[in-house]
C-alpha cells in the first residue's frame, strides 16, 4: 500500500479536536478487532495448521492431531510441491517481471510526451483490462484461446493451435500480462516525468540513439522506480488466484501455481493440514519479499 | 530525415501492436452480447438484445448481481466507516506505538494474502458457523480491505488542515460534533475513494465467496459466472458473454466516475 510519491511527513498537533486518549482508543478499536479476528488471527493459525493433520473429512476433521513438521517433510519430498513452486517461479518471472514491467514501460516510454487522444485511449484500454472483474476476463480468454473457433488463432492464423490444452502456463502468463500490465504503465508514467528533459535533450544533441538515451539517461533515473514495481507485482503475481478461473491448475497440474496448488490440495483434495503448510511457506516468502520492499521504498523517501 | 520517417513507422507500428493485444479481447466482450449467435471470432454484432432476455430469464443471473451489490456495498459501508474513525484517531492523536501499527498494518496488508490466508478462514468460518453467511463474509473482506484503507485515509487526513478543527473547539463544539459537522465534509473526497476502491475490490473478489458461500441463492456474479462456464457440456455463450459485460458495466461506471471527479491517483496496494 505505498504511495507512489513521497510527501514530508505531516506534523502532528497534538489532539486538534480534543478527542483525548480513551477516545481515540474507542475510535481505533472496532477496526482493529476486525483486522486481529480475520487478519492477523488467520496469518497465525494458518503456522499451527501447518503443523497439524487437519483434514476436510474423517477423524482428523474434528480432532486434528499435532504432527510437527511432518507436512513439511512431505512438501519436500513431494514432486507436487517443486512442481507448483517451478511453475510459480515460471509465472512470476514470464508475467511480472517480463510482461508486466517491459510492456508497462514500452507503453508509457512510447506515450510519455503526448497529450491528447491517442494518450488517452491507449491508456483507457490498458486500465480497463486491469479493472475488469477477474472471472469475467477469464471466461473471455478462454473464449479467445479456444483452439478451434478462438479468435487469436483466426488472428494469428494458426488454427487449432491447442493453447490451454498443451500451453497452458503460457497462456496464464500472457493473460496475467494482459489483465496487469496498468500498474505498471501508470507507474512509469508518473516516474519519466521526473527525469530531467534537459538530461535527455543533452543527450540528443551528442547524438545518442533511442536505446543510449535509455540506458544512460533514462534507466538510471528511475532504478528505484524499477526494483520496488517489480518487486510488488511480484508479490501480487506470486499470490494471484486468478489462474484457477482460467486453467484450475491443469490441464494434469502443469499450470497449478502454488496459489491454485494450496486451493487444489486443501479444499479439493481434503488435505488441509498440507494446504496449510503450503500456505506458510507462501506467508514466509510474502513476509521476505514485503520487508525489503518497504525498506527499498523508505530509502526512496 | 529518413531515420525519422523509420522512427515513426516504427512508433505507430508498435502502437498499433500494442492496441491490437489490448483491444480484441475487449472488443469481443463488448460485441458478442449484442449478436444473436456468437462464435469465438469477433463478427460484428446484428444488436440483438434477446441475449438480455435470457438473463432476466435466467433462474441465478439477476440474484447473484444483487448479491455481489449486497457483499459490496456492505464492506464498503463497514470499510469506510471503521476506517475513517480509525486514521482519524490515528492521524490526530499521539498514540504510543503509532508508528510501529502503522508499519505493521502496512505489512499485514501485503502478505496477508487469501492464498496465505484460505486455510483458516475456512476453518475459522465453520467454527464460527459462518459458511454461507454473507454477514460473515462481509466481515471477513472488511478485516482484509481495512489496513490498507486506514493508510489510505490516514495519509489523506494527515494533510488536511486541523485549524478548523482546532476553531470549533473554541467555539466550544464537541470531539463528536467537530468529526461529524467539520472533519467528514473536508475529507469526504477521500471517503469516496475509499468506497469505490472496496466496492471494485469486492466485485473482482472470487476465492473468498467461492471458499465460504456453496449456497447457489447467496453466489456473487463472479462465482456464478466462474460456475455457469466450467459446468459441463457446451458453454453458453451468449448468455455468458451478456453476464460478464453486465457484471463489468458497474466497474467501468465506477472508474470513469472517480478519474472524472478526483484525476485517477492510484495507490499501490490498490488490489488484493
Amino acid at each position: 500500500m505505498a504511495r507512489a510519491t513521497s510527501r514530508p511527513r505531516a506534523r502532528y498537533s497534538a489532539d486538534a479536536a480534543g478527542l483525548g486518549a480513551p477516545r481515540a482508543a474507542a475510535f481505533i478499536a472496532p477496526a482493529m478487532a476486525l483486522i486481529a479476528v480475520f487478519l492477523v488471527f488467520p496469518a497465525l493459525w494458518v503456522i499451527y495448521l501447518g503443523l497439524t493433520n487437519y483434514r476436510l473429512t474423517g477423524a482428523a476433521a474434528a480432532e486434528p492431531q499435532f504432527v510437527g513438521l511432518d507436512n513439511f517433510v512431505k512438501a519436500v519430498a513431494d514432486g507436487g510441491f517443486w512442481n507448483s513452486a517451478w511453475l510459480t517461479v515460471q509465472f512470476v518471472l514470464g508475467s511480472a517481471v517480463i510482461g508486466q514491467v517491459v510492456l508497462g514501460f514500452t507503453i508509457a516510454w512510447l506515450l510519455r510526451d503526448r497529450q491528447g487522444p491517442l494518450k488517452r485511449v491507449v491508456e483507457g484500454l490498458v486500465i480497463l483490462a486491469w479493472i475488469l472483474p477477474g472471472a469475467v476476463v477469464s471466461f473471455l480468454w478462454i473464449a479467445l484461446l479456444d483452439r478451434d473457433g478462438g479468435t487469436l488463432n483466426a488472428l494469428l492464423g494458426i488454427p487449432g493451435f491447442p493453447w490451454l490444452l498443451d500451453h497452458p502456463m503460457l497462456s496464464i502468463i500472457i493473460f496475467n500480462t494482459w489483465r496487469g500490465t496498468a500498474f505498471s504503465m501508470m507507474l512509469y508514467g508518473a516516474a519519466l516525468g521526473n527525469v530531467p528533459p534537459s538530461h535527455l535533450e543533452s543527450a540528443r544533441l551528442a547524438g545518442a540513439s533511442g536505446w543510449q538515451q535509455l540506458r544512460d539517461v533514462v534507466f538510471p533515473h528511475i532504478r528505484g522506480h524499477i526494483l520496488t514495481n517489480l518487486l510488488l507485482i511480484s508479490l501480487w503475481t506470486f499470490n494471484d488466484f486468478t489462474p484457477f478461473l482460467l486453467t484450475a491448475g491443469g490441464p494434469d497440474h502443469k499450470s497449478e501455481v502454488l496459489a491454485v496448488h494450496v486451493y487444489n490440495v486443501a479444499l479439493r483434495g481434503g488435505e488441509l493440514g498440507f494446504g496449510a503448510a503450503v500456505s506458510t511457506i507462501i506467508l514466509l516468502i510474502n513476509l521476505v519479499v514485503a520487508v525489503f520492499y518497504l525498506r527499498l521504498l523508505r530509502r526512496r523517501s | 530525415m529518413t531515420r525519422h520517417i523509420v522512427g515513426r513507422i516504427g512508433f505507430y507500428t508498435l502502437i498499433a501492436v500494442l492496441m491490437a493485444f489490448f483491444t480484441v479481447p475487449l472488443l469481443w466482450l463488448a460485441a458478442a452480447p449484442f449478436t444473436s449467435d456468437p462464435t469465438y471470432e469477433v463478427s460484428l454484432p446484428d444488436f440483438t438484445f434477446t441475449n438480455f432476455q435470457a438473463i432476466l430469464e435466467h433462474p441465478y443471473a439477476l440474484g447473484s448481481l444483487y448479491n455481489s451489490l449486497l457483499l459490496a456495498v456492505g464492506t464498503a459501508v463497514l470499510v469506510v466507516l471503521l476506517a475513517a474513525l480509525a486514521a482519524y484517531a490515528l492521524s490526530r492523536v499521539r498514540i504510543p506505538g503509532r508508528d510501529a501499527l502503522l508499519y505493521a498494518l502496512l505489512l499485514l496488508s501485503s502478505i496477508i494474502t487469501g492464498t496465505a490466508a484460505m486455510v483458516p478462514l475456512f476453518q475459522l468460518a465453520v467454527e464460527l458457523n459462518l459458511i454461507d453467511s454473507q454477514l460473515g463474509l462481509i466481515l471477513i473482506l472488511t478485516g482484509g480491505l481495512l489496513p490498507a484503507a486506514i493508510f489510505m485515509l490516514k495519509d489523506f487526513m494527515d494533510s488536511t488542515p486541523k485549524s478548523y478543527e482546532e476553531s470549533a473547539r473554541v467555539f466550544g463544539a464537541s470531539p463528536l460534533q467537530i468529526v461529524g459537522h467539520v472533519v467528514v465534509p473536508l475529507v469526504r473526497p477521500g471517503l469516496a475513494t475509499i468506497g469505490v476502491w472496496a466496492i471494485a475490490n469486492v466485485w473482482g473478489n472470487f476465492l473468498m465467496p467461492y471458499l465460504l458461500l456453496s449456497d447457489i441463492e447467496k453466489q456473487p456474479g463472479a462465482v456464478i459466472m466462474f460456475t455457469l462456464y466450467t459446468e459441463g457440456g457446451q458453454a453458453n455463450l451468449p448468455l455468458l458473454s451478456t453476464f460478464g459485460l453486465l457484471y463489468s458495466v458497474p466497474v467501468v461506471l465506477m472508474y470513469l466516475f472517480v478519474s472524472k471527479k478526483y484525476g485517477f491517483r492510484f495507490h499501490g496496494g490498490i488490489k488484493r
